[in-house]
């Protein structure tokens, strides 16, 4: 069995440098948890990190928060600002709170659960390999651009609370694979270029239930409303939607 | 990329710079050391009905009998004096900021509703088209723009900012991009009251500047942002439209918007795209302006670049970062995002 191993770090006016230092160096001495207080703006920060290993966040990380990660869990009890989960292989991201623009940009794998709201283009262009499959759950509302250029993966938005559109313009625009599943009926003229709605299958039902499931058991909510809703399922219309858009073929 | 950090206290309680300079500086990661500024209202009471013009000189042996000449055609100097510096070590002295408290002949100026701001449109024009080696950077009354290449710290530490007192302040960090660094390109640009700090770039700004000269307005800063101080100012100040209907002009909805708006909604929208096409902003941008009496904050309408707002109550803050906000004030209540196009407007109570 493992042993609890708790290193605390105060990030008061401290640099991302300098704070990804004392990560890397709490990873090496063994932590099994790492707990960051004040954390203010500080960019990158587990950004690269590969450790099997909980980082709770407390403040307002800045962006690219979690990028290229591999492994770690990180709860964040706060705002992020943008790009949280940027690139991320692998791990988890369970904010508190809301995130800025671009949030899960190009996740290609892992999880990030957000409680409240994302900004504009959440989960642009994430993607998908053979077991690597990135999942973003969004509880109440994303801005324009939901899934844009999406390749792979599942985002799932629940809009708890919410009345409709709790989503924007242009949802998928541009989407060449993966799902992006809303909870209620959408209309046409939120749909980006290139969206096709989709019938909800066996196993993207139990997917969606699980994480669903994962959601509230990290908020504390209870799940059984938002599992008995009806779901849009969006998806690709084609594997190449700008196909001869900018070259002739 | 650039940093913005902007501020309004309501009840026109003045702030120093102290705090300003620490959220700008905490965003350091915006910008490159190339440019960066500061823009206070309220700075000078002793001299509240002179124009404050803060002009950088290359030197004051050539260059600034030019403007004395000037300036005593079109009115008289009230006060005038170097604008106090103190050496950093990271940054590099390329002009002299100089200040004149100037007070324009308003008769001279015949046929116009508003002859003062003419005479002092008409000077800043002048000396920045026309006398080599004198640059206008700031032109209102009872504010002031502080810039220079640098960071935001040294440049705040430049001019001592803690020294300045102001119930609007805007900050800017600049990673100059497409036009190169230097102290005239840097932030916040003004002319008049109006002031602008600008995330981004404008990809309409031959369309803009166009529209902006053929209204009287030249470009002489080598950047963008400065048809964005010229359109507030000949949308604002001329045509008299609201910061709402401004920034309805320079940041529309979509047409397919306009057309399943109620009409009375629609008409409005389609005569403003109609009218001010060419005031129209294409690009990526989060724009913050100020005027004496306000401020407003909006990006454009597809949101590439980030704007957060917080509110108290009593100050307003827009920003590029939520953390920025937070350093000055912890405990901010309201955080949020604006929509894309979103105007988010500040007022003084007055």
């Amino acid at each position: 069995m493992k042993l609890d191993n708790k290193i605390a770090i105060d990030a008061n006016d401290i640099h991302y440098t300098q704070l990804n230092k004392l990560i890397r160096k709490a990873v090496a001495e063994k932590a099994t948890d790492i707990v960051i207080k004040n954390v203010l703006g500080q960019r990158f920060i587990a950004s690269g990190l590969r450790a099997e290993i909980n980082i709770d966040i407390y403040g307002v990380p800045g962006g690219d928060l979690g990028m290229f990660m591999n492994g770690p869990i990180c709860n964040i009890y706060g705002n992020c600002e943008h790009a949280p989960g940027n690139t991320m292989d692998y791990g988890k991201i369970i904010v508190h709170g809301s995130t800025g623009d671009a949030s899960a940009h190009s996740m290609r794998g892992g999880e990030m659960y957000v409680r409240d709201r994302i900004g504009y283009r959440g989960g642009i262009h994430m993607k998908e390999y053979d077991q690597k499959k990135p999942t973003l759950v969004v509880g109440k509302s994303a801005d324009d651009f939901l899934g844009e250029y999406m390749a792979g993966g599942l985002i799932l938005l629940l809009g708890i609370g919410q009345e409709a559109p709790f989503y924007g313009r242009g949802i998928g625009s541009g989407i060449h694979g993966g799902r992006i599943v809303i909870r209620g009926e959408i209309e046409d003229k939120y749909l980006g270029l290139g969206v096709k709605r989709l019938d909800m299958d066996t196993s993207l039902l139990n997917e969606v239930q699980s994480r669903i499931k994962e959601y509230c058991n990290y908020f504390n909510l209870d799940a059984t409303k938002l599992l008995d809703e009806n779901y849009t399922v969006l998806g690709p219309a084609s594997s190449r939607p700008f196909a001869g858009k900018y070259t002739w073929e | 990329m650039c940093g913005i950090f902007s501020v309004i206290d309501r009840n026109m309680t003045r702030m120093d710079g102290s705090s300003i300079k620490a959220a700008l500086s905490s965003m350091d990661e915006r910008g490159s050391g190339e440019g960066a500024g500061y823009v206070a209202y309220g700075i000078y009471p002793d001299f509240p009905d002179c124009y404050a013009l803060h002009i950088f000189f290359d030197n004051i042996v050539d260059h600034k009998s030019k403007v004395d000449e000037l300036l005593s055609k079109w009115g008289v100097i009230i006060h005038q004096e170097e604008i106090p510096t103190y050496e950093q070590p990271s940054l590099k002295r390329q002009h002299i900021p100089w200040r004149y408290f100037f007070k324009p002949y308003k008769d001279l100026m015949v046929g116009s509703l508003t002859p003062e701001e003419d005479i002092i449109i008409k000077t800043v024009m002048d000396i920045n088209s026309g006398i080599d080696g004198a640059l206008v950077f700031s032109s209102g009354k009872n504010m002031g723009v502080f810039k220079a290449a640098g960071w935001p710290e040294d440049v705040a530490n430049f001019y001592r900012i803690e020294d300045y007192r102001g119930y609007i302040w805007l900050a800017h960090n600049r990673y100059p991009t497409n036009t190169p660094g230097w102290w005239g390109g840097a932030h916040p640009f003004n002319l008049l009251n109006w002031s602008v700090v600008h995330n981004g770039e404008i990809t309409s700004y031959g369309t803009n500047r166009q529209y902006v000269e053929s209204n009287g307005y030249k470009c002489t800063m080598h950047t963008d942002t400065e048809v964005v101080a010229y359109l507030f100012d000949y949308l604002g100040r001329r045509h008299k439209l609201t910061e709402e209907l401004i920034v309805k002009a320079l940041a529309p909805p979509f047409w397919d918007e306009i057309d399943s708006m109620p009409l009375s909604k629609s008409e409005l929208n389609r005569a403003i795209r109609l009218i001010y096409g060419p005031a129209l902003m294409n690009g990526p941008f989060g724009i913050v302006v100020a005027q004496s009496d306000g401020i407003v904050g909006f990006t454009d309408r597809i949101k590439l670049r980030p704007l957060v707002v917080g509110d108290d109550g009593t100050k307003l803050y827009i920003s590029s970062e939520e953390a920025a906000i937070r350093r000055v004030d912890p405990n901010i209540g309201e955080i949020y995002m604006p929509k894309a196009g979103e105007p988010v407007i500040g007022r003084v109570v007055k």
